[in-house]
């Protein structure tokens, strides 16, 4: 459970986002959205498509600037101090690829490189070992199989041993057996390093495997902050899977247990978009 | 990518990694290498000639002999020059890998030194052929011009470079859609800058626009080289300040077109 993680040495969340706000034009994609992400967690996003997932973690990784609100990673304001976190952070998305042309040790050494890592070889060594990439390592990244570049784009962001790594989709287009592996990794890679990671994810049962902690997104605000039992139970549901089904088919009611003030108490009674923020000491 | 963060110093290692990302990619497609040979050549060959019958029928262009040529091999140092850039920082568009390189450390200061190196290098491999025929057919070394050809070309680099900057940064706000700027743009200077006729050939008030232009002192400055057999310093260190001026000012609008791609959420796209 995220409630029962304690934060980091440093005392404070790994992302911190308060009152985020982003308007393209006629269109709200984030709205006023607040959470803390304590360290050494794993979070899942989940939503729709539109609800502001990728939205919200692109302005996180500062590739987007919000309309309003504000962005904390590792202690540092984004973008602003980006130079301080960026070495420190890493991602993968089905929105960005690896050069094709390149073979997959090429890929790796020039993302080493930009990430400063020592002993470069070694890395991409025991990356290879890690994900079962030895067989193509030499190989162009154009002419691998979907699941293949996924371990590659993986390795790809785990490559300087990140103490913040933001997944979008993760596992997408994977086999079920291949997506199992991937999501066996990321568990023992957070073990091991006591990394903190945000997952954005179709897949529920995924995020009831790996999360600890649940944020649910529609229409570009919070829905749902809890663990994914927490929230199961209040829903009465077996499945994160029908939860998600019924916060999106539900048109303009409030949440199952509405407090007077309009939003949803957590399992401490407490109202969701605030109940995160106070579980960091 | 850290927006500016200059105070935190310009990492040599991160320059470097961007150099050998581009030089895996051109030492691994032979088309791409010989597509940089390939129009140069045509260029000289093509001009030489017609310098060749003109010299042969016209005593003004005997005097003048290798003006024709000289300006083609400089225009192509300045048209290379950009499109090497460009073409480099295209080839992050094309592979959709521009997410990862603003998620990385990276500056844009650093990506842009990295791209100014790729432009050279490109440019060496096309131009060096290019020369050689010009020699081997012609009779024309450009390298007799002497010291004064650093100047020019110092000079028409860096304005390739300014150029490649702004047009880059253009595609970054808007896009693939705007990857035809790219290719078009310096031509849109080939008849302001007065590649291969003088400045008082055109109108007063186009003079003025002229002079705007850094490439037309460089050109002007090789006709007086290799007409009057005179240097002229004060061109090339008027071009120099001009230059100056203009990569202060592509590198202001990068970073605010950057800055204009990261409100409009382009970044997440980089297609039409």
């Amino acid at each position: 459970m995220t409630n029962a993680i304690p934060a980091g040495p440093a005392g404070a969340a790994a992302i911190e986002v308060v009152h985020l706000v982003k308007q393209y034009k006629t269109t709200r994609a984030v709205d006023d959205v607040s959470f803390a992400i304590a360290r050494g967690s794993i979070t899942g996003l989940l939503g729709g498509n539109g609800a502001g997932k990728t939205t919200t973690i692109a302005m996180i990784m500062g590739l987007v600037l919000p309309t309003s609100g504000t962005v904390t990673v590792l202690g540092h304001p984004m973008p602003a101090g980006s130079a301080e976190v960026l070495g420190r952070m890493n991602f993968e998305s089905p929105y960005v690829d690896m050069p094709m042309r390149l073979t997959v040790r090429q890929n790796l050494t020039v993302f080493g490189r930009l990430y400063a890592v020592e002993h470069l070889k070694d890395r991409i060594a025991q990356l290879a070992d890690d994900l079962d990439l030895n067989e193509f390592l030499d190989r162009p990244n154009g002419k691998l199989s979907a699941g293949q570049k996924t371990r590659v784009a993986l390795a790809k962001a785990l490559i300087n041993q990140p103490e913040l790594l933001l997944l979008d989709e993760p596992t997408a287009s994977l086999d079920p057996d291949t997506a199992d592996w991937v999501r066996a990794h990321l568990e023992a890679y957070r073990r091991a390093r006591g990394a903190t990671i945000l997952l954005a994810s179709h897949n529920m049962l995924e995020v009831e495997r790996l999360c600890d902690r649940v944020i649910i997104l529609k229409r570009g605000r919070i829905e749902e902050d809890d663990s994914p039992e927490a929230i199961m139970t209040r829903y009465s549901r077996d499945t994160l899977e029908q939860v998600f089904l019924d916060v999106a088919r539900r048109r303009g009611q409030g949440n199952p247990q509405t407090s007077p003030d309009g939003s949803s108490p957590d399992t401490k009674g407490r109202p969701h978009q605030t109940a995160s923020r106070e579980t960091m000491p | 990518m850290s927006e500016l963060a200059v105070h935190h110093g310009i990492s040599p290692r991160r320059v470097g990694a961007m150099i050998l990302r581009y030089w895996y990619v051109l030492r691994s497609s032979w088309p791409r290498l010989l597509e940089l040979m390939y129009w140069p050549v045509l260029q000289v060959v093509t001009w030489g000639f017609l310098q060749t019958y003109i010299a042969q029928n016209a005593n003004f262009f005997a005097r003048a002999g290798g003006t024709l040529i000289g300006a083609v091999i400089l225009w192509d140092i300045l048209f290379r020059g950009q499109l090497g850039f460009s073409i480099s920082f295209l080839e992050e568009m094309w592979a959709r890998n521009l997410g990862n390189l603003m998620m990385s450390p990276l500056k844009p200061i650093e990506f842009l030194i990295a791209l100014m190196v790729m432009s050279l290098i490109r440019l060496v491999i096309g131009v060096v052929p290019m020369v050689g025929l010009a020699l081997v057919l012609f009779h024309f070394n450009i390298f007799n011009v002497g010291l004064p050809l650093i100047a020019f070309f110092c000079n028409l680099i860096f304005t390739s470079w300014a150029v490649g900057i702004f047009v880059s940064g253009l595609v970054l706000r808007n896009g693939l859609g705007a990857e035809g700027i790219v290719w078009t743009l310096m031509f849109a200077l080939m008849p302001l800058a007065c590649v291969y006729y003088p400045v008082r050939v055109l109108p007063l008030w186009l003079q003025h626009i002229s002079w705007a232009l850094p490439p037309t002192y460089v050109f002007e400055g090789m006709r007086a080289l290799l007409i009057d057999g005179t240097f002229r310093t004060d061109l090339m260190l008027t071009a120099l300040t001009v230059n100056a001026a203009l990569l202060v000012a592509s590198f202001a609008a990068f970073l605010a077109l950057l800055r204009s791609a990261k409100r409009h959420g382009s970044l997440l796209g980089g297609g039409e």
